[in-house]
């Protein structure tokens, strides 16, 4: 039965303005529905263009749970297709990435493609000889995504015409992904290490929220971070401390670090932790680095790019970024109680290696499968995604450093444990949501 | 223990798994040498810990700070504890280099994680290189090659 279909009342009641109503995650019919509204009308991360540097080079993915595959055009620029052949609906890429040459061929019947989609060739067409085949789906070809942005190499798509342009989307928040890019001393990336794929059984949303959420890192993470500073205690004196430590210890920091980190929210869901210092702030420097980013960029510059040192950037709908880790985690939503986590880890341009050691050790410890800190998370998402089926409280609570004269869609930096990015994230949903309703 | 037999090889490999399927974590440290790693490949064929990234390539101090981990009274995704089982092959003696102090056996397993009613298998191949140190076996590396080691799983909370 539908409840939520055509009623865009109901979507509305869903998200009041400091609680949202549990069906926003546990709810099959309201998860069909972001599919089709929040994940077509919003701009949605696709890939980096490094995963396709040569014409021909193609990778599979998905925008909400649509397949589509991103691939370089023989003129050199990335395109995005709806990812099945447009005869049967056969899946068009083999591999989930690799080179597919000047045109893609289907593996059922043979029907070929130029990777812009169009149509290339049909074996034995004659058969289709006055049937009017131009004019029908199959005709024209894989169905190019029309709105597609390459920003500094990373590449965002938006499935319907409704919603706003890239720049007015995303605004003055790209300036975490220019920071990203800016560590580079030759100001590009390249995605390297391999992809970790971490599954979960909750709600894409949790992941979101749990990003920005900063009064947890030191209950949660007590086993891990906490034993980690325990243990490390007994080290020898003197003994230098371990990247990995280095990495750990901050997550067991106390509240009033994190509130004095401050929190940025920008309009249309996006915000960030982070703004003034983070869990990334003293690592040890690594040597050679600074060195070349001062050739690079001149050395007050370069002191600015360093400096800059956001925790975690949340970008609508669903991917977090971590500039000075190099980071990009990506919550790929596959049922409303199942959510596959992708980590993708980049490499600095012209940065010495130990840069790229340290990203890898910071996303195996932290974000793996294996990772005892995402254990406990993954805990608490499993544990809330079933105490949500309790009727007798329906709501979740999103109230911390609440004020009423907070507006939605604005620019603003608070207390770094507020839960305000949270209210902001699900102001953008009920938008994006009922846009196109 | 100056040179060891095939036996006391295999013997070692077989009981190493033993303490972990008995939750005996912190005698199975000890089989750790101190410059000894734990590495779970992320890449079907990886031969770079580090510049590629893995599940887990752990010195003994992570390896310690899991093992204390398990232990405590806030280890959330541990209430209640998980479970697992270890199926070996006979573990084979790949290469025996006595005047390098270093012996590789390869063991075919499989390797069972529960938790509530959750029940997980994983198929994998370990790779022991150990050495005599002090006069007893030691691993320099244990390596775990899930057959499936890209494919996107839930927690893996124990060691395989």
């Amino acid at each position: 039965m539908a409840r939520y279909r055509g009623n865009l009342e109901a979507i509305k009641g869903l998200v009041r303005e400091t609680e949202v109503h549990r069906d926003v995650y546990i709810d099959e019919e309201v998860f069909q529905l972001e599919m089709e509204h929040v994940f077509a009308n919003t701009w949605a991360y696709v890939g980096h263009d490094s995963q396709v540097a040569k014409p021909g080079d193609y990778y599979g993915t998905t925008i909400g749970t649509q397949p589509i595959l991103m691939v370089r055009h023989t003129d050199n620029t990335v395109k995005v297709l709806h990812n099945r052949c447009p005869h049967k609906g056969t899946r068009i890429t083999t591999e989930s990435c690799g080179n597919t040459g000047k045109f893609f061929r289907c593996p059922y019947h043979a029907w070929s493609f130029k990777t812009d989609g169009s149509l290339l060739a049909i074996p034995l067409k004659k058969g289709y000889e006055n049937t009017g085949v131009e004019q029908s789906h199959a005709g024209r070809g894989m169905s190019p995504v029309k709105h597609v942005h390459n920003y500094r190499g990373f590449v965002f798509a938006k499935l319907r015409d409704v919603g706003p342009g890239f720049e007015e989307f995303f605004g003055d928040s790209l300036s975490s992904f220019d920071n990203m890019v800016d560590r580079s001393p030759a100001g590009r990336l390249e995605v390297a290490g391999g992809v970790l794929r971490y599954m979960h059984n909750c709600n894409w949303k949790m992941l979101v929220e749990n990003q920005t959420d900063t009064c947890h890192p030191m209950v949660a993470h007590e086993s891990s971070a906490g034993t980690a500073i325990e243990v490390w205690k007994n080290a020898p004196p003197g003994a230098k401390k371990p990247m990995a430590v280095e990495i750990y210890a901050p997550f067991m920091a106390p509240y009033e670090f994190f509130e004095n980190m401050g929190i940025r929210v920008w309009p249309n869901g996006h915000g960030h932790t982070g703004v003034h210092h983070s869990i990334h702030s003293d690592y040890s420097a690594v040597p050679g680095y600074f060195e070349k980013m001062a050739a690079a960029h001149g050395e007050e510059r370069a002191k600015a790019i360093l400096g800059e040192n956001r925790h975690n950037t949340v970008y609508f709908p669903n991917i977090m970024i971590k500039g000075p880790i190099q980071l990009v985690r990506v919550f790929k939503p596959i049922a409303a109680n199942k959510t596959l986590v992708e980590s993708w880890t980049f490499r600095l341009v012209d940065a010495p290696d130990m840069l790229l050691e340290r990203t890898l050790m910071y996303n195996r410890l932290i974000n793996a499968p294996t990772s005892v800190v995402g254990h406990d998370d993954l805990e608490m998402y499993e544990r809330a995604q079933e105490g949500l089926h309790v009727d007798a409280n329906q709501w979740v609570n999103l109230q911390r450093l609440y004020d009423p004269s907070e507006t939605p869609d604005t620019t603003a930096v608070t207390n770094g444990t507020t839960e305000w990015q949270m209210r902001n994230q699900f102001r953008a949903w009920s938008k994006f949501m009922t846009m196109s309703m | 223990m100056t040179a060891p037999t095939d036996q006391q090889l295999i013997d070692f490999v077989v009981r190493e798994t033993r303490l972990i399927d008995q939750h005996r974590f912190e005698e199975w440290l000890d089989l750790f040498a101190e410059d000894g790693f734990y590495w779970m490949p992320l890449e079907w064929g990886q031969t770079d810990p580090r510049l590629t990234t893995s599940l887990m390539y752990e010195d003994k101090l992570l390896l310690k700070i899991r093992v204390e981990r398990l232990k405590g009274n806030r280890t959330f995704s541990q209430k209640p504890k998980s479970r697992c089982h270890h199926v070996l092959q006979t573990p084979q003696v790949d290469s025996r280099n006595e005047a390098a102090n270093e012996y590789v056996t390869w063991t075919p397993m499989h390797y069972v994680e529960t938790r509530l009613d959750q029940q997980d298998l994983y198929a994998a191949w370990a790779t022991h290189t150990l050495a005599v140190v002090d006069g007893a076996l030691k691993i320099k590396l244990k390596r775990v090659d899930i057959v499936n080691c890209d494919a996107a799983f839930g927690n893996i909370q124990l060691f395989m």
